[in-house]
């Protein structure tokens, strides 16, 4: 067994011991049962509103479908987030938690690369978080399903997407985790955070009120720090037709490029590498 | 053979503070090496710099033969580190396949040592419980075991005594003696002069990160012992004749001390004494412990 898979499997084991994965398994399920109780009495009301009000079995049809999707996308949304905030709370502590209380050093004097430690971790958390992501988006696609029989678009490249976010926000928080303690690291992380968060709101807005020094401004912080473009292309793929000409968190105005992705998976992979000199430098 | 350990001239500077002015020493393959100094003299830093966790700011080192950091080497290297924590959510059982794993040991010997060490360092019964539920001296105990899965040609000790009962300090002794006996190096830290002077073949003074002084321990028990006699009816020149046996003679009310090579004149000293009409109530050798030695060396302030 190589080194790699034996850090991840002791990653992901540490995550069940600790009853990290517990706690998440707990609340994202008490998320999606939320959700659900919310949306079965919204979808509700909404169908027996529609249908009253409108002129055809068609129209009202899309509309409902339309609002299907937006409550879909409110709840992926926040699923998102969810999922962010498990991928710092993952990685904020990892390397900066074993390098403070020594665990490290039995690890790190082993006949491995110190290479291997950083990409284990990397891959346990990658996997833990592809479960936390299946069990909380899975959990709103599917309830929304059983509820109105409604898939949204393109749902495995969204889905996809949203994942991929996850995974940088914790590629970021391990890089920082290698050079910081573990509290400047989670600060960091969600600083960086907010601001994409802004970024993305002022890109937004500047593309419903065409102005060009806003959407500018919005793609530069995505440069910096590209995680919520990834949210945006994720809705941007999901979202139904007519849903995209309202500005809204959970939908998308203006699309970030294929291009934009590109260049989000590159920087995934230099904050990678990043993270792995930084701790090969290290002094433990 | 190469030698299990060789430095030139290392050095650690952490900003302008050099922790390690330059360490230059060699462990011979087999033998127990004591390493002695007093706080912050670069005692850990020295050993995490061999041990590839520290990067040296200059200066040289192998392990076995090989550039610090080695693979190869650290396949053969074991360690023990001070105040370690382990992960504390493993039982004991799962704490060393993990460890025997990272040092890519084969299934099947792996389960044989790990079994073989659990029973030697008395944790057998304790095997499936966490370590978290460990008290200190039972972590202790399956670092040590963890330090030797491998059945390395070199392991490092770094303060493997702290925290245990006599019983376990004993155990240490005997487990640094058994890997000794099969031809392992120990590279022992530790401020225990007592364990250093029973377990240790050589052992290097340092302070202020630099090797002051490397002291063969076998040649300790024959020489330099100090000598206090207790006489009365003692005339001056009586006791200048006994210059011609030793050194730094002093006289203390009834007490006389010296300094003498070896404890082989106290006889001839005694039928001296006697023959000056000298009545002598006692004659104790002290043998110099590595104590003296060590305060001699470092001062008693320790070197700060």
């Amino acid at each position: 067994m190589s080194a790699i898979s034996i850090i991840a499997r002791l990653t992901f084991r540490e995550a069940i011991r600790r009853r990290i994965m517990l706690a998440g398994l707990v609340l994202g399920i008490a998320f999606v049962i939320l959700f659900s109780i919310g949306t079965h009495f919204i979808f509700g009301q909404i169908a027996a509103d529609t249908v009253a009000n409108m002129p055809s079995q068609m129209a009202a049809d899309i509309m409902i479908a339309e609002s299907t999707n937006t409550f879909m996308m409110m709840g992926l949304y926040a699923a998102t987030f969810l999922s962010i905030a498990m991928a710092a709370l993952l990685g904020a502590d990892t390397l900066a938690g074993e390098i403070n209380s020594g665990t490290i050093q039995t690890i790190a004097t082993k006949p491995i690369r110190r290479a291997d430690v950083v990409l284990g971790k990397w891959l346990g958390f990658a996997e833990l978080l592809g479960l936390y992501v299946m069990l909380l988006c899975g959990g709103i696609v599917l309830s929304t399903f059983i509820q109105s029989g409604y898939i949204p678009q393109n749902l495995l490249i969204g889905l996809g997407l949203i994942y991929m976010e996850s995974i940088l926000i914790m590629t970021i928080t391990l890089m920082l985790s290698a050079a910081f303690p573990a509290l400047a690291t989670g600060g960091i992380v969600f600083g960086l955070y907010g601001l994409a968060f802004i970024g993305g709101w002022v890109e937004q807005f500047g593309a419903l009120l065409q102005n060009d020094t806003a959407i500018k401004v919005g793609i530069t912080t995505s440069l910096i720090i590209p995680s919520e473009s990834l949210w945006r292309r994720a809705a941007f793929e999901m979202q139904a037709p007519l849903t995209g000409t309202f500005g809204s968190p959970f939908t998308t105005t203006s699309v970030p490029s294929p291009l934009m992705m590109g260049y989000t998976f590159l920087y995934l992979i230099v904050v990678l590498f990043i993270a792995v000199r930084i701790f090969q430098r290290r002094d433990l | 053979m190469p030698d299990a350990i060789e430095t030139q001239n290392l050095r650690k500077v952490f900003g302008d503070y050099a922790a390690v002015k330059g360490l230059t020493l060699q462990v011979q393959q087999g033998e127990v090496f004591g390493f002695l100094g007093p706080n912050g003299a670069g005692k850990t830093t020295s050993m995490k710099m061999l041990l590839g966790l520290i990067a040296p700011t200059s200066g040289e080192a192998s392990l076995l033969g090989k550039p610090i950091g080695n693979r190869e080497a650290m396949q053969r290297v074991g360690f023990l580190p001070e105040h370690f924590r382990f992960q504390e959510w493993l039982t004991a059982d799962e704490f060393l396949l993990l460890h025997g794993q990272l040092l890519g040991m084969k299934k099947d010997d792996l389960q044989l040592r790990r079994d073989e060490l659990l029973e030697r360092v008395g944790l057998t019964p304790f095997r499936n419980k966490h370590l978290r539920t460990f008290s200190k001296g039972m972590l202790q105990r399956v670092g040590l075991a963890q330090a030797l899965l491998n059945r390395p040609a070199l392991v490092f000790l770094d303060e493997p005594t702290s925290g245990l009962d006599p019983v376990g300090r004993r155990l240490v002794r005997d487990v640094i003696r058994e890997v000794r006996a099969q031809g392992t190096s120990v590279f022992l830290n530790s401020h225990l002069l007592s364990e250093i002077e029973v377990t240790c073949d050589r052992v290097a003074f340092i302070q202020h990160g630099e090797v002051v002084r490397v002291l063969e321990l076998a040649s300790l028990s024959n020489d330099q012992t100090s000598v206090t006699i207790r006489v009365s009816n003692l005339a001056a020149e009586s006791l200048n004749g006994l210059s011609q046996w030793g050194r730094e003679i002093q006289m203390d009310g009834e007490l006389i001390h010296m300094i003498v090579p070896n404890d082989t004149v106290l006889p001839e000293v005694t039928r001296y004494l006697v023959s000056q009409n000298v009545e002598v109530y006692s004659i104790t050798p002290n043998r110099m412990s590595l104590e003296d030695i060590f305060i001699e060396t470092v001062g008693k302030d320790g070197g700060l």
